[in-house]
Formats: C-alpha cells, structure tokens, sequence
C-alpha cells in the first residue's frame, strides 16, 4: 500500500486563477493511499521543494502527486527533489493541471472538475508506481556537424577547439555554403570571402576536423552517445592524395567552352566545365566531375582532363564509398536556400534576364562573380541606370501554394546593403525600394538602413509591386502604388532584383526524418523549447545550429553556432549518461514471436530468441522478442501494437494506463 | 440604407465573400495592381479597413465600390488571401440584398442588361458561378 502526498500548486494566478486550488486539496485527501495533501504558491520554489521534502519525512510518503505546469516543464525538478529526500524518482507522477487545465479553460467551475480528475488519475498511476533504476550508457567521444555553410564551420571549429573531435558532412563539392557566395557582409560592409575563407582553412587544417564533402549522410542509427552514421562519400573522380589543385584539368575540359552546364555557385549565371571546383577559393581544392554532363561518363569519348593532368590524379574508375561511424552528438546546420519563384509570374522573373534575386545580385556584385564584380544587365551587358528592388517576394504570405508566411528576416537589411554598395560604386544609378515594413532590429542596423535613405538617398517607397512587365526597347516598367502619397507610380527599370523568401535547405527534411527530430510546417528545425532550450532538439542528442532552426543573419547563426557547440561539449565531457528506465519489456509467457513489435519499432531495439520454456510440463522451445534496453527509448510503440500484451512498457504499464483511464471515468 | 450591428455586418461580408478582412497587413499589392486606381476614391488597400470599421455605408456611397472592374487582379495577387475584390464585391450584394433583389432569373438577365443594374454585379456573379 502506498503512502501518497499531493501538492497542488497555484502558479502565482496561472492555475490558481481558473482553478478553485483550496478546492482540489480538499477533493483528493480521501483517494485511495492519499496520506497527505497540500497545496503552495509555487511549488517549484526552494520553499515550495521544503515542502515536499518535509513532507515526505513527516508522513513516510512512499509517492507523490504534483499538481503543477506540464511535466516537460518541471517533472525534473520534482524528482529531484523527492532523491533528495530519499525517495526513488520514479514515484512522482506530474498532473498537469495548467497547460491542459488552467490555462485553455474559462469556467473556473469546470476548470476545477477537471483539475480534480486530472489529479485523480496520477493518483491512481502512483498506486501501481514501483521504483525504477535508471542504466548508464557510454558516450562516443566524436560530434557529427551536417552542413558545412558558417553554421556548421563555426560549430565544428569551437567543439575542435574544445577538444573534441569533430566531422563535417558537406554535400557540394566545397565547404563555405550560401555565405561564399555573398559579396559583402552587412552592417559592416566586410566582405564575406575576407572573414569567411581563413575560417575554412582552419577548418581543413585543424587537426581536430575531418572534411566529408561530396558526401551525404545515408543512415542514422542509435542513441545519444551512441549514433551510427552512414556517410555516403560520392565518386570524386579525383584521387585526393594525388590532386594538387593546380587547375589545369578546368580550364582544358572541352565543356567549359562549349558546354551549357550552369554553374550552381553562379546560380546559373554562367556556365561551368563538367569537372569543376565551385569557387577559386574551394576547400578542399580538389575538383570534382560531374559525371551525368561528363562526356567520357556519358559516350566514353574525350578523356581530355585524365590526360592532361600534370599528377594523374583523374580516376574514372571511383566508386561511391559508404563509411560508418559511431558519434555521441549531431549537429544539424544544413542551412537554407531561396524559394522557387514560378508562382510569381506578375513579376516576370522567368520571362526577363534582367529581373533577378537578391542571392544573384551578390553574385554580379562579387569580384570573383561571373561579371568580375562589373554590375551589368544579362540582356545586353549594359551597366543599369535604375533599379527597383522588390521586398518580400514570397514572404509573409498567406497562401502556402506561393511563399511562406514568415518574415525572411534578412532581406531587409542586405537590400540596403545592396542599394549602398551600387550607389558606392556607381552614384549615377536611381535606386527605388518597394518595401511593405522596414524591420531592422538589431545592432546597428536601423541606422544603416537610415545611412541608405539620409546619405545614399535611396528611394524607399510603401507599397508591393503589382506587376513588372518586360517592354519592347527592353526595360521593365514597374506598377506600383505608393501607398503614403496615395498615388499610382509607373516606373521604368533598367533591372529588378527580387528579395525572394528564403526557405529551409530541401534536403533537410530526409535528415531530420533520419534522426527523428521534429520539424515544423515549414520544415525548419523544431527547438526543444523555444525559449529556454533553442538550440537542441527534441531529440536527445541533436543540436540545431544556423537557418535550419529558422530565419537568421550572419552574426545571429554565428552565436546560435556557438551555443550548439557548448551543448555538444557538454555532452561529450560526460563518461556516462543515465538511460532512460522507462523502457519496453517482454513477459515471455505471453509472447508469441509474431513479430509485430520489431516491425513498429523506430529505434531497432528488438530482437528474437528462441527459449526453452516448460508450459504445464510440456517442455518446448519458444520464439520471443527481446528489448536491447540501450536502443529502447520507451515511445511505446510495441506496447500498443502487441496483440498477445506481452510488451510492457516499465513506468507506463498497460495496468498502469488502464488505472488511470478507469480514475478518469469514474 | 444603414447597419446597426458592426459585427453582424462584417461577419455578413466575411460569410459572402470568404475571405478575411482582418488578415489584411496593407502590402498594397492590390492597389499596385488595380487598373482602376486613379477613379477610386477609396483606395483597394483601403477596402479591408473600411469593413473592420463597419463603414461600408461610405464605401458603398463612394465611386470605388462601382469603379472595380472584377479584374481580380487583385485576387489573384493578394499575398494574405484577404482579396479586396472579393470584400468590394461582397459589399454590393449586400448593398443589393437590403434594396431586395437577391436572386438573378437567368432569363432575366437580357431585360435587367438595358436597365442600370451594376455591370460589375453580373461579371462577378458569372466568374464566381462559372461552374
């Protein structure tokens, strides 16, 4: 027979508002094996812990029952307090009587019905609560970064720096991501190669790092501390050992002349030779080839590089390599891209060279760029006299068939960083900024924006643009409305930049369904609490780190990346970690081998074993599943789907659910 | 004619038109888009918030409500679904069904043509019930 204590608490007026608290203490002191009750202003205070603590002394309580905030919030805090005491943590049951009572109901009497029930139930579950003793699991002392843009290099470098071994999975050909591309970083205006490009060869030469690029990860198997990746390193083509990057196999590849393969680093802007690196500065500077526009790969003619290269280092015959290694953390930085702009014909971007993105302006505006850095119109390779940028191209929209309803974030600030940047170049040119709001918070940031309007005179008007339509004698004439002077402007322009939202990277959605960490609907990485917990996971084991997590510029992902690092640090410093004790278990009597557990477990923790068993006498060998208790993580999956109720999941058993349903109903 | 009840009558528009005033965050891609924006008085961005304030008598008495051409451009182009065009149009029906004529006889149409019912009425019904 238990000896059960309840406290109830008011949360300031968060419960104690809704709920009649005095009422509840009252209604559950007579439930059986309730001993003591109580109830608090704040339960999870120091006070409200010596509560609890003395309580459980004076009344030799054997469980408790908290009525508080969600157990996500504070079921910690509770067992905590009930080991301090003496008691095993396992006895505490939390009834959530403000997220799922207080807090969504209105009618204080109903409110306090339920708070009553909810409070019934987990007394009902204590009744059947035995102790549990947590396992200890050993932790792999290697941290896995997927991504290899700022996010992941920065996360990568400060875990190294740490101590701790790191690799990073890169799948295109180089590391430096989106940031690589850029031209200048705003609100200082340095460029983006300047104070990116020493960070990547930190990286390569940083004993600590191992580079995977060309490489996907292909498979996620374990547990925090203990992951097993598959990482698929692509057929370079390339020997890494013996390339020594001198180039000769880019500029003597027929297709870099003749070809039309579009370079992705240019963003199709120009065209790239079938063995390519994607930039000057590429890490490693090892090409690779592109084996479905390859000539020799696809007629087995030409062979130009294999026999040009001054190191033989061009191997046709690489295959794809799968190699498998054991981590005891995961970042994920795969960072993010623009949103396709096919639903926004009013803007004519496919109809007209000289519509263009935000992302490839940088590129027209990079010394380094397909245009050395000279501004010029696609069209005719004339300099632009007026430009129109467009803001919010597909952000903050409702209809999920075009864009996305978040604010990118970013936009705002790099279009005054454009618009500076031209007008710094080339002080003839007209700028015009269609913007709907100018959101610059941060450091500095709304006096650039300001230095745009004030120094550089750009034109910023309120209003979208309706429609760019493509003219005969080959400008854009923009229609648009400014909303503060209550007139319609019609506008001629050399060129439109388009300020398209940006979305998480597509692929980021098979890995995240690898790992098992929740995404949201617009497929960003969900946090573990949006405040208190923002760059990990749900997922134990998985950290966030960049714009997979959600829109955010260069020194926001830079600190994000920062703090993913400590997480995994701290991780890692551990020897052990305590293992979940609320795992699946099999009563063999009942199992009948059918197979059905270890096909709905996500976590590959089920096996089968033939045992000898004497049933009545009759000696005979039975098949029955098995739980490896480090994979098990206790979802509790077997457990609704065994048909025989064989599987049994300890701290959640079906006795115990069933108890609590039949509190519920009574 | 008037309302009394403000929140009657933009639960009516909402409930004809279905769409949303309140989502409205005046980008002003409508007015960009409207061909008809110079002979507006009250301007395309301006719909949603005229309905939020229960004006739609003013609305209904300026020249905008029968100056719309049921483009839809604007419809089609509204990034918060809240499509003017479709709050203008709800407006006049609801302008028509207090003055009682609510139901249109197909064969009807020839005759009402040479009378002086709002053209705009009868693009929009025939966009709306093409089906």
């Amino acid at each position: 027979m238990q000896r059960i204590g309840v406290f109830v608490c008011h949360c300031g007026t968060n419960i104690a508002a809704t709920v009649d608290v005095k009422k509840v203490v009252e209604m559950v002191r007579y439930e059986q094996g309730v001993v003591f009750a109580d109830d608090y202003m704040y339960m999870c205070s120091e006070a409200g812990q010596e509560k609890i603590i003395e309580a459980i002394k004076e009344y030799k309580l054997t469980g408790l029952v908290i009525c508080s905030c969600s157990p996500r919030m504070h079921e910690k805090t509770f067992r905590a307090c009930a080991e301090k005491a003496g008691l095993n943590p396992y006895m505490v049951e939390v009834a959530n009587i403000r997220e799922q009572c207080s807090w969504i109901h209105k009618d204080k009497e109903e409110a306090t019905k339920k708070a009553v029930i909810l409070a019934r139930a987990a007394i009902a579950k204590v009744n059947l609560n035995t102790p549990l003793k947590e396992g200890e699991s050993p932790v792999t002392k290697r941290a896995l970064v997927i991504g290899g843009g700022i996010a992941g290099i920065q996360t990568a470098l400060d875990i190294a720096d740490a101590g701790y071994e790191v690799d990073i999975v890169e799948k295109e050909p180089s590391i430096g991501g989106r940031m690589s591309q850029f031209d200048k970083t705003f609100p200082t205006l340095d460029c983006a190669s300047c104070i990116l490009t020493p960070k990547m060869v930190e990286v390569n030469q940083h004993p600590n790092i191992t580079l995977y690029t060309y490489s996907e990860v292909e498979k996620v198997s374990g547990y925090v501390g203990n992951f097993d990746v598959g990482i698929r390193k692509k057929a370079r083509s390339v020997d890494f050992d013996k390339c020594t990057g001198c180039g000769e196999c880019m500029t003597k590849c027929p297709l870099g002349k003749i070809g039309h393969i579009p370079s992705e680093f240019d963003r199709g802007l120009k065209n790239r030779p079938a063995i390519y690196m994607p930039f000057a500065q590429a890490v490693p500077a090892v090409p690779v080839i592109d084996r479905e526009n390859c000539t020799y790969f696809k007629t087995g003619k030409c062979g130009v590089c294999a026999k040009i290269c001054p190191s033989k280092a061009v191997d046709y015959e690489q295959q794809d390599e799968i190699v498998t290694v054991k981590y005891g953390a995961i970042v994920v930085a795969t960072g993010f891209d623009i949103i396709n702009l096919d639903k926004f014909g009013e803007y004519a971007y496919n109809e007209s060279p000289d519509v263009i993105t935000s992302i490839e302006l940088e590129r027209l505006m990079n010394a380094a760029g397909p245009t050395g850095g000279h501004l010029e119109r696609m069209s005719d390779h004339k300099q632009p006299k007026d430009i129109v940028f467009i803001q919010c191209v597909g952000s903050r929209c409702d209809n999920e068939e075009k864009g996305k309803p978040y604010c990118s974030k970013v936009c705002c600030m790099y279009t005054a960083k454009h618009a500076m940047l031209i007008k710094d170049h080339w002080p003839d040119t007209n700028i015009t900024v269609f913007y709907i709001d100018v959101r610059t918070p941060g450091k500095n940031f709304d006096e650039f924006y300001r230095r745009a309007v004030e120094q550089y005179h750009v034109n910023y008007i309120k209003g979208q643009v309706g429609k760019v339509m493509p003219q005969p004698d080959g400008s854009l004439l923009v229609q648009a409305a400014d909303l503060l002077d209550g007139k319609q402007i019609k506008m001629k322009a050399d060129m439109v930049v388009l300020a398209a939202a940006i979305e998480p990277n597509p692929g980021v959605r098979k890995i995240a369904t690898m790992l098992t960490a929740s995404i949201d609907n617009n497929n960003f990485l969900t946090e573990a609490h949006a405040k208190l917990r923002p760059v990990e996971s749900p997922t134990a084991g998985i950290f966030l780190s960049g714009m997979a997590q959600g829109p955010k510029d260069i020194p926001e992902t830079v600190s994000q990346a920062g703090a993913a690092a400590v997480k995994v640090v701290g991780l890692l410093a551990k020897d052990k970690l305590k293992t979940n004790p609320c795992t699946a278990q099999c009563d063999t009597l009942l199992c009948n081998g059918c197979s059905t557990c270890a096909n709905v477990c996500p976590y590959g923790a089920i096996t089968y074993e033939d045992i000898q068993v004497n049933d009545h006498g009759l000696r005979e060998t039975r098949r029955v599943a098995q739980v490896n208790l480090a994979l098990c993580q206790g979802c509790g999956a077997c457990t609704s789907a065994c048909p025989s109720g064989a599987m049994d999941l300890q701290g959640f058993s079906n006795r115990q659910i069933t108890t609590e349903v039949d509190a519920i109903c009574r | 004619m008037s309302f009394t009840n403000v929140e009657n009558q933009v639960e009516l528009i909402k409930e004809i038109s279905g769409s949303d005033p309140y989502k409205c965050m005046k980008c002003g891609k409508c007015s960009a888009s409207c061909p008809s924006y110079n002979e507006m008085d009250i301007k395309p961005h301006q719909f949603a918030s005229y309905i939020i304030r229960g004006d739609v008598d003013e609305l209904l008495s300026s020249k905008s409500a029968w100056k719309c051409l049921s483009c839809f451009a604007c419809i089609e182009r509204c990034p918060r679904d809240v499509q003017p065009g479709k709050l203008v149009d709800a407006a006049r029906q609801l302008a028509e069904r207090q003055r009682g004529g609510d139901h249109l006889q197909a064969d009807e149409i020839p005759e009402l043509l040479a009378e002086d019912l709002p053209q705009q009425l009868l693009v929009s019904a025939f966009r709306r019930y093409r089906r």
